[in-house]
């Protein structure tokens, strides 16, 4: 049963470069995102708020459609990169690492505004005034003390990932070695009737799922995974 | 050397900060208000925490903040200490104390880890963890990590508003002392008239987001009704060099003419000048000097002011002969039967001191 052939290891491969992507650039945008959320609770702030929690209710559906508009060919960001002389991102590794982003974007920005609110802005201030300049207290001062903040919102943003599947296949479709990954490819397989197939993969993200969110728990008993 | 302010900043309707004010950069000044003056929001525009719009402020030659012009706070080497003690959490104490230390140049470094955990009595807490601290040695590694910098200035946010009584008492000799040997001016903010008694040499009384005067320590207690009277009244504030103690208990005060016996305590060593604050109801006045009496202080003194009645209660200001004010509280009464005026040279009976350390 646990036979897996060249599709799936594809597959396999598509997911996890998606995967570790998508972290690496959520990490980096949800940083500061988070920072500027956890300062206050001005409107601005709740609006963006809103924004971001968004992926969190829509149907995948509604937000691969719209992303398919605006990154294919014919869309505002689609259109301008095939003028300066660059492909649309439509059914394209680039779109959907796009959409993933967009996607798990509150897996990030949620457990690191939280960790940042905890953190309070003394720790910071009392780094400033030890000498210490921007990027010197974010590693020697936010970062140790914020770092399970950020270790939850890596995993989180990770495994999310794994289990997108409908923005997937809205932008993405199902290329083989391009768009096609794990949850686009058990799709396939039962569509195909191809049960043994279809099992042995999803056990396996369904095992990988159970252990990851095991983890993240275990880290931080106190953290809500998902917050509207 | 001294430090100009100029802020303005609306709060809502009800609380506006306007400051236009120089402070001289030496000894301790007590930023002295009651609790929403606007005390800390002036500290923290001091230290360019508060990045107020058109405020101005100037350290000595060195501008900090001047219309675009903003010094962030990490390369003004200003200590910083908070109400609470404020650790990094994630640092041992050793760490704690060496972070501005390892980021002050190496030509700036004034002040080092031995002599400052001496002067904080720290050396037995460098390799403990942070959580196995109480409050009080907590708050005395904060003041270290501050001085380790050595700062240019320091600013104390009611560093002992946190602590209990007994702590609050263990640490202020430690804070008179980091006053006096470190040589780094302090501004400190406080609402406890005993902490600035204690500490400060000048005061600048806050009210309302305004600092309508700052005077020296003598001049702010010498007023009627100051507001550093608590409830106990007027005070007064002798200074002196205590000396050997004797076999009874006591040891003098002052010099020989303006001799004092005080109880002698262990805390103090001879030799270092300390403060006694006197409450003006414990002060009696005397026309001769009496001997058959078991308070053991009487002090030839003159004198200058006679206070109008308050509740026919008279607060009659003597000067002493080392040049000290020393307020007494007698009643209207006393004052017409023994003919008090300006000028009467008489004798003031002391009947209890308190130690300020």
């Amino acid at each position: 049963m646990f036979q897996l052939g060249p599709a799936e290891w594809q597959a396999i491969g598509v997911t996890v470069r998606l995967c570790l992507y998508t972290t690496v650039i959520l990490l980096v945008l949800a940083t500061p995102l988070a920072w500027w959320l956890a300062q206050g609770r001005s409107t601005v702030r709740i609006v963006v708020q809103a924004i971001v929690a968004l992926p969190l209710v829509l149907p995948p559906t509604v937000l691969g459609f719209y992303l398919l508009i605006v990154l294919g060919p014919r869309g505002l960001v689609g259109e301008t990169l095939e003028n300066i002389g660059l492909r649309h991102l439509a059914f394209s590794f680039e779109g959907i690492l796009v959409a993933s982003v967009i996607y798990s974007l509150p897996f990030a920005v949620q457990p690191l505004t939280e960790a940042f609110r905890t953190l309070g802005r003394r720790p910071v201030e009392v780094a400033s005034s030890l000498g210490a300049g921007f990027w010197d207290r974010f590693f020697t001062v936010i970062l140790p003390l914020t770092r399970g903040g950020f270790l939850v919102a890596a995993t989180l943003t990770f495994a999310h990932t794994l289990g997108e599947f409908g923005v997937i296949l809205m932008l993405g479709g199902s290329i083989p070695g391009e768009t096609k990954v794990l949850s686009v490819l058990i799709y396939d397989h039962a569509e195909a009737m191809n049960y043994g197939a279809a099992h042995s993969l999803s056990l396996m993200l369904l095992v990988f799922s159970f252990v990851t969110l095991f983890v993240v728990y275990s880290i931080n008993r106190r953290f809500e995974v998902v917050r509207l | 050397m001294t430090l100009q302010i100029q802020a303005r900043l609306r709060y809502g309707d009800n609380f506006e900060l306007s400051v236009d004010q120089v402070l001289p950069l030496c000894g301790v000044t007590a930023l002295f208000g009651r609790s929403g003056c606007g005390k800390t929001t002036l500290l923290r525009i001091i230290a360019g925490l508060e990045r107020v719009g058109d405020a101005r402020v100037q350290f000595g030659e060195h501008p900090w903040q001047q219309g675009r012009l903003f010094v962030p706070l990490h390369r003004r080497r200003i200590g910083l200490v908070f109400q609470e003690p404020s650790l990094l959490a994630h640092l041992s104490v050793r760490d704690n104390l060496v972070y501005g230390y390892r980021r002050t140049p190496a030509a700036q470094r004034r002040l080092h880890l031995p002599e400052v955990a001496a002067m904080l009595g720290i050396e037995a807490l460098l390799d403990r963890r942070i959580d196995q601290l109480s409050g009080g040695e907590r708050q005395r590694i904060s003041l270290g990590r501050a001085l380790l910098i050595s700062p240019q200035l320091l600013l104390l946010d009611e560093p002992m508003a946190a602590l209990d009584t007994q702590t609050k008492r263990d640490i202020m000799p430690f804070l008179s002392r980091m006053a006096a040997e470190s040589g780094v001016p302090m501004i400190m903010v406080s609402h406890a008239p005993d902490e600035v008694a204690r500490l400060a040499d000048r005061v600048a009384f806050m009210q309302a987001g305004q600092i309508p005067r700052v005077e020296s320590l003598h001049e702010a207690l010498a007023r009627p009704q100051s507001p550093l009277f608590d409830d106990a009244g007027a005070a007064s504030i002798l200074e002196g060099i205590p000396g050997e103690p004797e076999a009874d208990g006591v040891r003098p005060f002052g010099p020989p003419l303006a001799r004092l016996w005080i109880p002698d305590t262990q805390t103090v060593g001879a030799g270092q000048p300390i403060r006694l604050r006197v409450l003006a109801r414990d002060v009696s006045l005397s026309l001769d000097d009496p001997h058959r009496i078991s308070i053991q202080n009487h002090l030839p003194v003159t004198i200058e002011r006679i206070d109008p009645p308050h509740q026919h209660r008279i607060v009659v200001a003597c000067r002493t002969n080392d040049g000290q004010l020393l307020l007494a509280e007698v009643t209207s009464r006393a004052v017409s039967q023994l003919g008090l005026r300006p000028g009467l040279s008489l004798y003031a009976l002391i009947k209890s001191v308190a130690l300020l350390d």
